[in-house]
């Protein structure tokens, strides 16, 4: 099937997203301060049409105030940003008609039927009525939802919500869809389920994907991540690619002496070492040909031992120098202290 | 309940998506938008009949149980023949559409951090179509509410004369629009909703009490006269018994004593410039409404 809605006049014609090579997403020297917290420190960087690009970091790392930005809900308070080409300080209107934004938490109308949802989101985007019925049916049928589409929404579960928000924020087409942390709250295998969603739409429509995550496997179905932390991007690649700065295995022993083990590790190996996760934590070249070394002169007993090939949370530790849990629970503090500060204006 | 499944459907083959071309704002766009948030409000009060039953509590309680009760004494001071509950009725009226046009406002408190307003504020759509759709939409709720009061009128003994009706409930709409209009206003710089509640509630039962709902505005000591004269509701109770009163078979001594008009220092005020007073000040907190909104973080 193949519907094509032309529009009613020439004046309808949406703005070619890119033209030609130009970034979708164009960030530069972007810093947000609310009082004294600074939430985003100045940050470039340039989204590809088509992508799917991860911003990754802990909580309270400033990920969802660049969302704010990007999508004209926040001023920035220094640097610019343009968004399908439109400038989202100056231009927020033409910003707006082009994206699609699923918030992290629900604001959806519980009171309302599926389809009413999507019936005022439509006319609030001003969708041709003879486009609503079969762009509808399109965009609930991709994440299964059509069937469910006359229940009231306060009867869906926290994964159907999901699903719904994803598909309203694709029914006026837009050119960039906006995910702030699209799983969070939601249990593993839901969790996969949206995923299993969004690489289904990556395949169907001509659309951008600009999400945030602080889930490091979820990172890897992005085709490039930022990773984020304390309002600056410490770095921007492929997943693989990320992986393979690190080049290293990742080393994790229980020891009866954590602290005469990393002694030990320093003064027999010459390797730096720290305890991350209640485990002593370190890198080495090739892990396998390296524990039997370990086990005959660290001098210290070893109750456990664990290699892994470099993750998406190596990568993190190595730019940030801690795991994103580690991060968590500082950038918790953070967050605390600018919802203090947004209540009190 | 349905579980989510771990396939997305494989069934419908649809290539190409539809292509939708989002249009630039316009006026028509605009009132659209107006109209999607004015229907979103209707949709709510309907499905939520508890809270219509429980807003109507309250003016009950004041006709029924005080009317009655202060009646017996106040009684002594009214005409022959003519009823307290009588009096207070366009007082308690007003007080019906107060509570439900001012708390649908805080609505916006909870919505912008949760829900729907957070989705309409990064629509193509105008502030200001949402404040109008929100203040038409609480007035429209509102009145509902009065009109459901409004059928209680015959136990106060208030004749059901066609244009009598159409006189109040048109009253009841401009006061309820500026109302939710005050209510907005408060709603678009608080941000708790708690406070918000806080603030209402403090000012909500001064409104009534100055209004004259409950005794007539003429003989009273100066400072109470000034307080009155401040009271926007006022400005309502006002024409609504002028309007009551003008419908009942009473001799126009007794009518000048019980509802003599308002006056400003002696200038008798014309219902015309009290309906408009109100008018206006609705639409000036409407527009300070929207210039709140405009504001971004």
């Amino acid at each position: 099937m193949s519907v094509r809605v032309s529009s009613r006049s020439g004046q309808l014609q949406a703005a070619p997203a890119n033209g030609g090579d130009r970034p979708v997403i164009e960030v530069s020297g972007l810093a947000k301060r609310y009082g004294e917290v600074e939430a985003v420190r100045g940050i470039d960087l340039a989204v590809r049409a088509g992508e799917t690009f991860g911003f990754l970091g802990p909580n309270g790392a400033g990920k969802t105030t660049t969302i704010k930005i990007l999508c004209t809900l926040a001023n920035a308070t220094s640097g610019t940003a343009t968004v399908a080409g439109y400038d989202t300080a100056t231009q927020r209107d033409a910003v707006r008609r082009n994206i699609g934004l699923v918030f992290q938490d629900t604001t959806l109308d519980g009171y309302l039927t599926a389809e009413q949802n999507l019936r005022f989101h439509a006319e609030l985007y001003g969708v041709p009525k003879d486009a609503v019925q079969p762009r509808m049916r399109q965009v609930l049928d991709m994440v299964g939802l059509w069937d469910r589409k006359d229940s009231l929404v306060s009867t869906y579960s926290g994964g159907m919500q999901r699903r719904l928000e994803i598909a309203r924020g694709l029914l006026h087409a837009p050119h960039v869809l906006f995910l702030d942390e699209p799983t969070v709250g939601l249990d593993p295998q839901t969790r996969s389920s949206i995923w299993a969603y969004i690489n289904e739409l990556k395949g169907r429509e001509d659309i951008t994907i600009f999400l945030t995550t602080h889930y490091m496997d979820e990172a890897e179905h992005c085709d490039r991540i930022a990773i984020i932390d304390h309002g600056k991007i410490v770095a921007i690649d492929t997943p693989e690619a990320l992986k393979a700065s690190i080049g290293k295995d990742r080393v994790q022993i229980h020891t009866a002496d954590d602290e005469a083990a990393i002694a030990a590790l320093t003064g027999t190996f010459g390797i730096e070492a720290a305890v991350h996760e209640g485990a002593v934590t370190f890198s080495v070249d090739s892990g396998e040909q390296f524990v039997p070394r370990l086990f005959a002169e660290l001098g210290v007993p070893i109750r456990s031992v664990s290699v892994s090939r470099p993750s998406l949370d190596d990568v993190f530790m190595s730019y940030t120098g801690k795991t994103i849990r580690d991060a968590e629970a500082s950038g918790t503090d953070a967050m605390r202290q600018m919802a203090r500060l947004r209540g009190r204006r | 309940m349905v579980t989510d499944t771990l396939t997305p459907t494989a069934e419908s083959a649809i290539v190409e998506s539809i292509r939708v071309a989002v249009p630039r704002r316009g006026l028509r766009h605009d009132l659209r938008a107006v109209s999607v948030v004015w229907r979103r409000e209707l949709i709510r009060f309907r499905t939520d009949r508890l809270r219509a039953v429980t807003a109507l509590v309250q003016p009950v309680l004041f006709l029924f149980i005080l009317g009655t009760g202060l009646g017996s004494l106040a009684g002594r001071g009214m005409p022959p023949g003519l009823d307290f509950k009588t009096f207070i009725y366009p007082g308690v009226l007003a007080m019906s559409v107060l509570f439900t046009a001012i708390f649908s406002a805080g609505s916006i408190v909870w919505d912008r951090e949760f829900g729907f307003l957070r989705e309409i504020l990064v629509a193509p759509v105008s502030r200001a179509s949402i404040v109008i759709g929100k203040c038409l939409g609480g007035a429209t709720i509102a009145t509902f509410q009065g009109i459901i009061f409004l059928a209680l009128a015959g136990f106060a003994h208030v004749p059901y004369n066609p244009v009598l009706l159409v006189t109040l409930v048109g009253e009841l709409l401009l006061l309820s629009f500026t109302l939710t209009a005050f209510g907005v206003m408060l709603a678009a710089r608080i941000t708790q909703f708690q406070a918000f509640m806080a603030v209402t509630q403090m000012l909500v039962m001064p409104l009534f009490f100055l209004s004259g709902a409950l005794y007539p505005l003429s003989g009273l000591p100066s400072w109470l006269t000034v307080l009155t004269r401040i009271d926007p509701l006022t400005y309502v109770v006002g024409p609504m018994r002028d309007a009551v009163f003008s419908h009942l078979n009473i001799a126009p001594v007794e009518q000048h004593l019980l509802a003599p008009g308002l006056d400003w220092a002696g200038w008798p005020v014309p219902q015309w410039l009290s309906l408009g007073i109100v008018a206006a000040m609705g639409m000036t907190m409407m527009a300070i409404a929207i210039a709140q909104f405009r504001k971004t973080e």
